[in-house]
């Protein structure tokens, strides 16, 4: 059609030259027409529409977004969105938005969105569709029977463990928090211990690796703070590409406050296209060039003393008997592949205080145990390993060095590029060494900054949607804790110091909040605030885990709710195979994923048996982010509230109103049929008590319970009244072990209290570096820089006058931020900053935090192109990484598979979601490798040709990119070649289709976290076909 | 955009020029800093997004460029070039590509169709495309190989710099998009201040041929650049070091376009002649199945 309007005849074409001769003539005599219109030819779109506040659903940056709907509010228009761009009041984002943002308009119109619920039978090759109230019985007569067939009461010792294994469910992070709670109380109501969300495969490493160091597992900072940088760090991760908002304000540092960018990477990326300094590194191997520059720092006194003295555990001795040796550390079980890490600890006195020597000269103490350990990392070392340039390595270094000074610092941005590791909890753990050792945690301009991925990854994990977890990084009993008094005596940690604040020693009362509101009324302190009713566990259900026994057909049902594990896990053909063996699978998406599809054939893209496939599926529309009220988390920590512009299309429902639904199906069932521990659901708080509906549990009512409520009159020490029965709590100190309150998620009191929805708050007014309190509620208590009492001395005296974030008023400390620290504990008082540790000090040596190690080491990845470890003769890789066997066997060897590739995100897709919309899709249509100009020319490989990239797993094809960004590194004394492999195509979406790119990736996990190493991993690479001339 | 603020349109003569007494009108500008974009493509979608323009989903065909060219429903590109220098420094230059929206616009001198393209007295230049005639003159005339004729309806397209954002006081799409704060907009005079301050920052950090990219040979433009390299600017994907409008343009306009006005009264009196004397042209057989076989 297009290519006949374009060709003319010469008949029309005459046509048109005298037409345009005649208006030619015309106006050459003066005959212009006037113009006939009073305005312009382009009205302005915007006029009257209805305009709505929500944020963005792609990544943690959490940009605030405005959207523009059909109708100007009259109840009879129904609005549609039709528009969106940034809210320029948002303090982060101040009206930008990147390529998957401002193209937010094609996902919520895409054409992949769902329509109505469906069902896939066993072995068919189609969808039928099905009404709600069908869907909704079905599966809940599903679970039912799947439960009351495989709950286990009580385990092979007869201790009480109520949980259920047989079926599992995904949770989506991209979900509000009203959802996550709805979700949690889904997933634990029922027994389930096969629960996570998207944080697993994302920063799990980074709660494993920064909680231990600092106490939270958190962004330190936010993200307008990078603006006060003098040097920033951009290593493992690329936030130009994956938070490209974010990153405004890094090129706020650089061209405002002439900071120093520099970009460590694997390849030449859009962060290093803007940054001062490049410098490439192999892939897997970043716990090296860390534990050089802290050995660098070391050997040149390119510390902050008086930080590390006071404010860090460099003084405090640990125990004789600890050792590290030839890549081991004391306590290694070579049966067990795990470590007894009681000699991983401090030396303490008699009164079981930690031994301190304040000259830091005690041969065991902490700072020369880690010179002793960092020492066999020089610069050549780092070289060897990593093949970065030694010269570009100690540039780097000496940049680093400089803000160990007190009126410089540097941030450390990473995401993905540090946790895809099976050591990444480690590598993190390094960065907060270095930031400790240059004094840069609790600064402003400082921090260790997580970059997390989805826009509530943060949200969720402080809810506790993983395996093991409960709400507020409180951790779920396991079998062997019978008693909440046990329980409560294992997890409350004891002063190890004197003087110290030591917080998590109010564990009792977050635990206790949150078992009243879970169980209401029933949760007593006769019945243990009901204890028995959580699901007790034996060993980890994280995702590698969980599809590893659904691949050896130990799990029959599945729910995966906003949440595409085919293309998100590792080793695709592996996930397929286990997906197969389900019995039924409910698929809750707003969008068509391949998981929903996994059963189909697509050709190659995925070659499966239909037919042999017997797995049910349901197939559930679900809303999507315009369509909601609720609030979601940014990686600054920052409960941000938004409001839906529009009804969910078609058919599609709340979240919260298809679990209502299926949940008070269960509960009906339960009551008139019995089965397996009824009550463990029925006392679950979703109810008519619970919510004005609970077949459709409203945001707001959700919000509500999250923060908490005073279930009695509650009163101070004083006997002060604080909080009248029913009324919302203000904050996490009012918190009670005593059942007079209950909160879901105690880091998350004081986000709605009796003066609002703090949430929502809209007031950006600086207070000073950046910082915006009246700008939505950050937890904890709405602090925005953590640790902010570190950014002064013992005294209170500021390390920075420039950067002053706090003061002692005389009574109180006051400042820009809340201070994270009691307001009321003076000046040069013995409490350290660092009030979640119970030492107060940021932790060089971990002690027993991590299970791999109190120091980060270097280990190769599981696939390593070099023969051994160039650091040890017998230890090649981590020893407690964990293997499932069914994956031991798909490990490739360096033989035959001699590159390294590494998975990434471009900026134009986020994911495998973005290629639903169209704009998004025009901007990266098609799958694509990155390949260095040298190994492409060996190979034979030009621009545009399709190549097939193969592991032992699979294989995929895609078109080449060949640049001078990926270049050749010398490692170990061989070359090392890198090849790059986005993740964002599949055969589902408005791109080409494609394979999924983690068909090529291994089913390994960090030692700490179990996040998949998807970073580092070998593949050959194969010419295919030429492209097209 | 309110058409009494259009200070030059195509096709008309300077005996009838476009109402030009509302002169006090701020001069606006789009400066794009080179050296902070990222080359994310927020502004081609924002673009997109705003002007209601969806492009085919292409192919890769081996580099980031996508789409790979301008047209009709891409106004604005990244165009990405792999640069080393002479000590082998890698440098990823990243130009978003699109109308500069010229102080002195070729295509508007080229265009035959009144009124098809105006210049408004704040600088911008604006297809008005139901007056286009698709003739591809403004291809011919733009120096920087901007404006594209669309097979769907026959008719030019380019950037409006989003004419009816600035109207109501707000800033284009893409500038109000860009995560970097890389697009800027604002006063030209304010535009070229800022310029200042980016190439002193540059010039500190080392880049000693930083410089603004405001070509005077066609009057200077309404969309700048800030370039590392402004000695080189064509190492950004070809950005024309001297642009200037075709002679030939030139030519049309000063020269060809008066006598052509001339020779056309004396055609329309010749046609009239002939219409009196002979009677109507009939349409030939062989152009109507001409006609055809093309169709």
């Amino acid at each position: 059609m297009k290519e006949i309007a374009m060709q003319m005849g010469r008949r029309q074409f005459l046509k048109i030259l005298g037409a345009g001769g005649a208006g030619l003539t015309a106006t050459a005599m003066g005959l212009a027409p006037t113009p006939a219109r009073a305005d312009g030819p382009r009205p302005y779109k915007l006029l009257r529409a209805k305009e709505t506040r929500n944020n963005c659903t792609y990544c943690s940056v959490g940009c605030g977004i405005l959207m523009y709907s059909l109708g100007d509010g009259a109840k009879n228009a129904k609005p549609s969105i039709f528009h969106i761009e940034g809210d320029p009041d948002h303090p982060v984002s101040r009206g930008s938005l990147c390529p998957k943002g401002a193209g937010l308009l094609d996902m919520i119109h895409s054409k992949n969105r769902l329509q109505f619920p469906e069902y896939r039978a066993p072995g068919s090759k189609e969808w039928v569709r099905i009404g709600w109230d069908e869907a909704t019985k079905k599966i809940a007569r599903l679970l039912k029977d799947d439960r009351d067939r495989n709950f286990i009461t009580h385990n092979d010792k007869g201790q009480l463990v109520n949980r259920w294994l047989s079926s599992g469910m995904l949770a989506s992070s991209a979900a509000s928090n009203e959802t996550g709670v709805l979700d949690f109380k889904f997933a634990r109501g029922l027994g389930m211990l096969g629960l996570d969300c998207q944080a697993r495969l994302c920063h799990a490493p980074t709660v494993a690796a920064l909680a231990p160091s600092f106490g939270r597992g958190a962004m330190t900072n936010h993200w307008v703070d990078i603006k006060n940088a003098n040097v920033i760090l951009i290593m493992g991760g690329n936030p130009a590409e994956a938070h490209p908002v974010g990153f405004k304000w890094v090129i706020e540092a650089k061209t405002k406050n002439k900071a120093k960018v520099i970009v460590v990477d694997p390849r030449f990326n859009r962060s290093a296209s803007v940054a001062d300094i490049y410098s490439p590194i192999r892939a897997g191997s970043d716990t090296a060039f860390l534990m050089g520059v802290v050995n660098w720092l070391l050997q040149n006194d390119k510390i902050q003393r008086d930080y590390v003295r006071a404010y860090t555990n460099a003084a405090l001795i640990v125990r004789e008997d600890y050792s590290f040796d030839d890549g081991l550390f004391s306590g290694y079980d070579e049966q067990t592949l795990s470590y007894d890490k009681k000699s991983w600890a401090y030396e303490l006195d008699e009164s079981g205080n930690a031994k301190r020597d304040p000259t830091m000269t005690h041969p065991r103490c902490v700072l020369n145990l880690l010179k002793q350990h960092v020492s066999r990392y020089t610069p050549e070392m780092v070289e060897t390993i990593c093949g970065t340039k030694k010269e570009d390595f100690l540039q780097i270094a000496e940049i680093l060095g400089t803000c160990s000074a007190r009126d410089k610092t540097a941030t450390f941005l990473y995401a993905l590029g540090w946790t895809h590791h099976t050591g990444g909890a480690q590598i993190i753990r390094g960065s907060a060494m270095i930031q400790l050792l240059l004094g840069n945690i609790g600064m402003s301009g400082g921090g260790v900054n997580a970059l997390r991925g989805h826009s509530n990854i943060q949200g969720y994990t402080d809810l506790g949607l993983l395996s093991l977890r409960l709400p507020g990084y409180l951790n779920l009993p396991s079998d062997k804790q019978q008693s909440m008094a046990q329980y409560l005596a294992e997890t409350t940690p004891k002063d190890v110091l004197p003087g110290q604040v030591n917080y998590w020693k109010n564990t009792p009362k977050f635990f206790v909040s949150l078992m009243k509101n879970l169980y209401g009324p029933y949760a007593t302190k006769d019945n243990d605030f009901a204890f028995d009713m959580l699901p007790k566990w034996d060993r980890s259900y994280d995702m590698l885990a969980y599809f590893d026994l659904m691949h050896a057909g130990k799990v029959n049902g599945f729910i995966a709710q906003g949440f595409n594990p085919l293309a998100a896990m590792p080793d695709k053909n592996k996930t397929s195979q286990a997906l197969s063996k389900l019995k039924f699978l409910v698929v809750m998406d707003p969008l068509v994923t391949e998981t929903s599809n996994f059963w189909r054939h697509e050709g190659a893209f995925n070659d499966v048996k239909t037919e042999d496939i017997q797995t049910e599926v349901f197939r559930l529309p679900s809303s999507c982010f315009a369509e909601e009220n609720g609030s979601i988390v940014n990686s600054g920590r920052w409960l941000q509230w938004h409001y839906a512009g529009q009804e969910p299309k078609f058919e599609a429902r709340h979240d919260g109103r298809i679990l209502g639904g299926i949940m008070m199906e269960l509960r009906r069932l339960y009551r008139e049929e019995g089965g397996a521990c009824p009550e463990q659901l029925l006392h679950m708080t979703w109810d008519e008590h619970t919510y004005h509906n609970p077949y459709d549990p409203h945001p707001e009512e959700i919000a509500k319970e999250a923060n908490g409520y005073a279930l009695e009159d509650l009163f101070d020490d004083t006997g002060k009244l604080i909080a009248k029965k029913g009324t919302l709590l203000s904050g996490f100190g009012q918190l009670r072990d005593d059942g007079t309150t209950a909160s879901f998620c105690w880091i998350f009191a004081g986000s709605w209290t009796e003066a609002g929805n703090q949430m929502a708050n809209r007031d950006n007014t600086d207070t000073g570096l950046g910082n915006t309190p009246g700008w939505a509620w950050a937890w904890p208590a709405n602090r925005r820089i953590l640790y902010n009492r570190a950014s002064m001395d013992e005294d209170g005296n500021p390390w920075d006058p420039n950067r002053i974030i706090l003061h002692w008023d005389g009574a109180k400390w006051a400042g820009i931020d809340v201070p994270d620290f009691p307001a009321n504990i003076p000046p040069g008082s013995p409490a350290a900053p660092f009030i979640m540790l119970p030492e107060g000090l940021g932790r060089l040596f971990s002690i027993n935090g991590m299970i791999d190690g109190p120091f980060p080491e270097h280990y190769e990845p599981v696939e390593s192109p070099i023969a051994k470890n160039p650091l040890h003769s017998k230890v090649t890789h981590n020893p407690t990484a964990r293997i499932f066997q069914s994956d031991l066997q798909r490990m490739g060897n360096r033989h035959d598979y001699p590159y390294v590739a590494t998975t990434y995100s471009v900026t134009e897709l986020f994911r495998h979601w973005t290629k639903h919309s169209h704009l998004n899709a025009m901007l990266q249509p098609e799958q694509f490798i990155e390949i260095g100009e040298k190994l492409a020319a060996t190979k034979g490989i030009a621009h545009g040709d399709t190549v097939k990239v193969s592991t032992k797993r699979g294989y995929i094809t895609a078109k080449a990119v060949v640049t001078k960004r990926m270049r050749t590194l010398q490692v170990a004394g061989q070359e090392v070649d890198q090849i790059g492999i986005p993740c964002h195509w599949g055969f589902e979406g408005a791109t080409r289709k494609g394979y999924l790119a983690n068909t090529l990736s291994p089913g390994v996990g960090d030692a700490n976290s179990q996040t998949p190493e998807f970073k580092a991993f070998l593949v050959n690479v194969e010419k295919l076909e030429a492209a097209r001339s | 955009m309110n058409l009494q603020n259009i200070i030059r349109c195509s096709a008309t003569s300077d005996l009838t020029p476009a109402p030009q007494i509302r002169d006090h009108q701020m001069e606006v500008a789009k400066l794009i800093d080179v050296t902070t974009c990222i080359g994310c493509k927020a502004c081609q979608v924002a673009c997109n997004e705003w002007n209601d323009l969806r492009g085919e989903v292409e192919e890769n065909v081996g580099v980031y460029d996508n789409p790979r060219d301008l047209a009709p429903e891409t106004w604005t590109l990244m165009r990405f070039t792999e640069h080393e220098d002479e000590s082998g420094k890698l440098e990823w230059l990243i130009r978003k590509d699109g109308c500069m929206h010229c102080e002195d616009p070729g295509c508007l001198k080229a265009c035959p169709a009144p009124g098809a393209i105006v210049q408004y007295e704040n600088g911008i230049v604006d297809f008005q495309s139901d007056h286009c005639i698709g003739c591809g003159y403004c291809v011919a005339g733009c120096p920087f190989n901007v404006p594209r004729i669309s097979k769907k309806d026959n008719r030019a397209y380019k950037c409006t710099l989003c004419s009816d954002r600035v109207s109501v006081g707000q800033e284009p799409a893409c500038v109000k998009t860009c995560p970097t704060g890389a697009i800027s907009f604002g006063s030209k005079e304010s535009m070229k201040t800022l310029a200042a301050e980016r190439v002193a920052e540059l010039n500190e950090r080392g880049f000693e041929h930083a410089g603004l990219y405001d070509p005077q040979g066609v009057g200077g433009t309404h969309v700048m650049y800030v370039l590392h390299h402004a000695d080189e600017p064509t190492l950004y994907a070809g950005l024309p070091k001297e642009p200037q409008i075709s002679p030939v343009v030139e030519g049309w306009k000063d020269v060809l376009k008066p006598v052509a006005a001339v020779a056309t009264v004396a055609a329309v009196a010749g046609m009239v002649a002939h219409f009196v004397g002979v009677g109507p042209n009939n349409v030939e057989e062989e152009d109507t199945s001409e006609t055809d076989k093309t169709v």
